[in-house]
C-alpha cells in the first residue's frame, strides 16, 4: 500500500457533453512526489478544477487512471477519500451552521466519534483563528475568514493529501497572505499539497514543483526559478502613437536583445531578465531613430506572460469570458457527465 | 498533520449500515439545523396554508355544499395534504441549493454514504412537516375543525399523510437533482403541484366535477391521499377505508420509482 509518489496520474480524459462536447482533459498526466506542493498554474477553464475533482473523486474520468498514494481513485473511491481533505475557491460551508458545527459536522461524516469531532473543531478553530466567530452562523462571516473555515474543515481528519482549488482566488492581499502562511506551516508538518492558482506570484511563493496547463494538457513543467529563466523576470512594455510607428519600434527593439519581443496593437512587449537595463537600452535607440513612445512601462511577468511565452497567445479574453460564464459551467459540469 | 496514511481496510456490510445511518442522522441534523435558523422559512410555509384554511372557510366555504354540509371540517383533512405536498417542495429548493453552492462537492469527497444526502434531506424536510402539521391542527381547531373519528384515527391520519409526502419528497428531490438552481427547482414544482392538489377533492367534491376530470380527481395520488386523511380524520359519511391502501400503494409506488432514480442521478451528477 506504499506509494512514493502522492498523485499518480495518467494519460486522464475527461469529455463533457453540454450541448456539444468539451474535452475538459485531454491527455493530462500528473506525477507528485510525496511532500511537496505541487503547483498546477492555468486560467479558467484550462481543466485545473476537472483534474483536482477527478483525483478527489468527485468526477470520474471519461478515460485514464489516478492513484493517491496507491489508491486508485474509481476502485478505491472511499479509501481515497479518507486520505484527502479538499478545500476550494467556493468555499463550501454551510451558511446556516456556525463554523465550529461546519467542522463537527465534517468530522462525523468523517467517521470520527462525537467528542473527537468536538474537540478537533476547538482545537482547528483555535488554530485558524476562529475561535472567537466559532458560535456565529458562517453567513456572517468574511470571505477570508469562510476561506480560513473551509481549509480548516478539510483537516479534520488530518489528510496526508491536501488539495487546494485557488484557495485565494477573490480575496483581498491581507487575507492572501494570511492563508499562505498557513499553507506554508502545513507544509512544514508534512503535507502534501495539490494547489490550483491562476496566479504566478502564488505559484512562485508555495510550490516546489510547478505545472502549467492549458486545453486540458500539460504545456509546460519545471520549478517556479525553471519556468522563471525561461521566461525572464521583467516586462517592459512600450507604447507608440499608431501601428505603423509599433512596427518600427518592433524591429529597433528587435535589434537590442536576443529574446523575441511581441507586437500586440500599437504595443511592444519583451520579457527580460534586466528590465531597467534592457528599458533604458530601448530608450536610448527609440530617442537615436527620433521615435517617440507615447508610454513605457517595467512590471512583473504575470500567468499571462508565461502563457504567451508558452503558447505565444494571450490568455487575457477568455479569463474575461470565463469568469463570467464560470457559474454556469460548474452546473454545466454537474449536469453533464 | 502527519503523514500517516490513515485506515483504508474495507468496512464490513453491518458496520457500513451503521455508518449510512450516522451519515443520515448528521446529515439531518444540519439540515433541520438550517430551518431552525431560518425561522422566517417556517413562519412563511405555515402562513400560506394558514390563509388557505382562513379563505376557504370564511370567505369560498359557504358556497361549496359538501356531504354532511360541515365545510371545515371537510375543508381540513385537504389542507393539510396540501400542506405536507407544498412541504416537500423543500426537498427539491434544498437539494437544487446545495448543488449550486458546492456542498454536495464536499460530501462527495469524504468517506460518507452516499445514500446519506438524499436520505438526510427528506428526513429532515419530513420533520419539518410535522411540524408544520402541529401548527395547521392548532389552527383548524380554532376555526371549528373538529376530528370526529377521534384522536387515534386522527394522527393515523396524519402518519398516512406524511408517508405520502415523504414519497413525494422523492420526486422531488429528483426535481432538485436536475434543476440548474434553488429558483428553478421551485418553479418546476408548481405545474405538477397546481393540478394535483386543487383536482383531487381536497376543496371541493369531486362529485361536482365535470366527468372527465373527476376520474382524475379521485384516483391520482393526492386525490386518494385526500380521500384517505378525510375518511381517517373524520369518518362517518366521508369513510372509505379502500382510499387509505390507495394512498399508500401510491407512496409505494412513488417510493420506488423516485427513491431509484434519485439515487441513479445522484450517482452521476458532478
Amino acid at each position: 500500500m506504499t506509494s512514493e509518489l502522492a498523485i499518480d496520474a495518467r494519460d486522464l480524459v475527461k469529455v463533457f457533453n453540454r450541448g456539444s462536447s468539451v474535452r475538459a482533459l485531454d491527455g493530462f498526466s500528473l506525477q507528485v512526489p510525496r511532500g511537496i506542493v505541487m503547483g498546477l498554474l492555468g486560467p479558467n477553464g484550462s481543466g485545473k478544477t476537472t483534474a483536482v475533482r477527478i483525483l478527489s473523486t468527485i468526477l470520474s474520468p471519461t478515460s485514464g487512471s489516478a492513484s493517491i498514494l496507491g489508491l486508485d481513485v474509481a476502485k478505491q473511491a472511499d479509501a481515497v477519500r479518507r486520505t484527502i481533505g479538499l478545500a476550494g475557491q467556493y468555499a463550501t460551508v454551510d451558511e446556516n451552521l456556525t463554523g465550529r458545527e461546519n467542522i463537527r459536522m465534517v468530522g462525523q461524516l468523517t467517521h470520527m466519534s462525537k467528542a473527537g469531532a468536538a474537540s478537533k473543531a476547538d482545537e482547528l478553530l483555535e488554530r485558524f483563528s476562529l475561535t472567537d466567530a466559532g458560535n456565529r452562523p458562517v453567513k456572517t462571516y468574511s470571505g477570508g475568514m469562510r476561506r480560513r473555515l473551509d481549509l480548516a474543515a478539510s483537516l479534520v481528519a488530518a489528510p496526508p493529501l491536501l488539495f487546494l482549488d485557488e484557495p485565494t482566488t477573490g480575496l483581498d492581499p491581507q487575507s492572501r497572505n494570511d492563508l499562505w502562511e498557513i499553507i506554508e506551516q502545513l507544509v512544514t508538518e508534512g503535507t502534501t499539497v495539490l494547489l490550483t492558482t491562476q496566479y504566478l506570484e502564488e505559484a512562485d511563493r508555495l510550490a516546489d514543483d510547478i505545472v502549467v496547463i492549458d486545453h486540458g494538457r500539460e504545456i509546460a513543467h519545471g520549478t517556479p526559478a525553471v519556468l522563471k529563466a525561461q521566461l525572464g523576470t521583467t516586462v517592459v512594455e512600450v507604447s507608440f502613437a499608431d501601428h505603423a510607428a509599433a512596427d518600427r519600434g518592433l524591429e529597433l527593439i528587435r535589434s537590442l536583445t536576443e529574446k523575441e519581443p511581441i507586437r500586440e496593437g500599437s504595443m511592444v512587449e519583451l520579457t527580460v531578465e534586466n528590465g531597467p537595463r534592457v528599458a533604458a537600452d530601448v530608450l536610448r535607440a527609440l530617442d537615436a531613430a527620433q521615435l517617440e513612445p507615447l508610454g513605457l512601462a517595467i512590471r512583473e511577468p504575470s500567468l499571462d506572460d508565461v502563457f504567451l511565452s508558452l503558447t505565444g497567445r494571450r490568455t487575457a479574453e477568455e479569463v474575461a469570458a470565463d469568469e463570467s460564464t464560470s457559474k454556469k459551467r460548474r452546473r454545466g459540469d454537474k449536469e453533464s457527465q | 498533520m502527519t503523514a500517516t496514511v490513515t485506515q483504508v481496510e474495507k468496512l464490513s456490510a453491518p458496520m457500513r449500515l451503521v455508518w449510512a445511518w450516522r451519515d443520515m442522522k448528521t446529515v439531518t441534523w444540519r439540515n433541520l439545523l438550517g430551518s431552525v435558523r431560518t425561522p422566517e422559512a417556517i413562519f412563511f410555509s405555515s402562513l400560506q396554508p394558514i390563509m388557505f384554511v382562513l379563505l376557504f372557510r370564511y370567505v369560498f366555504g359557504g358556497a361549496i355544499p359538501v356531504p354532511g354540509g360541515n365545510y371545515v371540517n371537510y375543508l381540513m383533512p385537504g389542507i393539510f395534504v396540501q400542506t405536507v405536498c407544498f412541504g416537500s417542495v423543500a426537498t427539491a429548493i434544498g437539494l437544487a441549493e446545495d448543488l449550486q453552492k458546492g456542498l454536495i462537492e464536499r460530501f462527495r469527497a469524504l468517506p460518507m454514504a452516499r445514500s446519506a444526502v438524499l436520505g438526510g434531506r427528506t428526513t429532515a424536510d419530513s420533520i419539518r412537516n410535522v411540524v408544520v402539521l402541529v401548527i395547521l391542527t392548532i389552527v383548524g381547531v380554532l376555526v371549528g375543525f373538529r376530528p370526529e373519528a377521534g384522536v387515534a384515527n386522527f394522527l393515523l391520519g396524519c402518519l398516512v399523510m406524511l408517508i405520502f409526502a415523504y414519497a413525494l419528497s422523492w420526486g422531488f428531490s429528483v426535481i432538485g437533482l436536475i434543476a440548474p438552481n434553488s429558483e428553478t427547482a421551485q418553479l418546476m414544482t408548481f405545474p405538477l403541484l397546481f393540478p394535483l392538489t386543487f383536482a383531487s377533492g381536497a376543496f371541493s367534491p369531486v362529485e361536482a366535477m365535470p366527468g372527465w376530470l373527476r376520474g382524475f380527481a379521485t384516483w391520482q395520488p393526492v386525490g386518494t391521499a385526500v380521500a384517505a386523511a378525510r375518511s381517517l380524520m373524520v369518518g362517518g359519511v366521508y369513510s372509505q377505508p379502500d382510499k387509505v391502501y390507495w394512498a399508500l400503494g401510491w407512496s409505494a409506488l412513488m417510493l420506488a420509482v423516485f427513491s431509484f432514480m434519485a439515487v441513479r442521478l445522484y450517482r452521476k451528477v458532478d
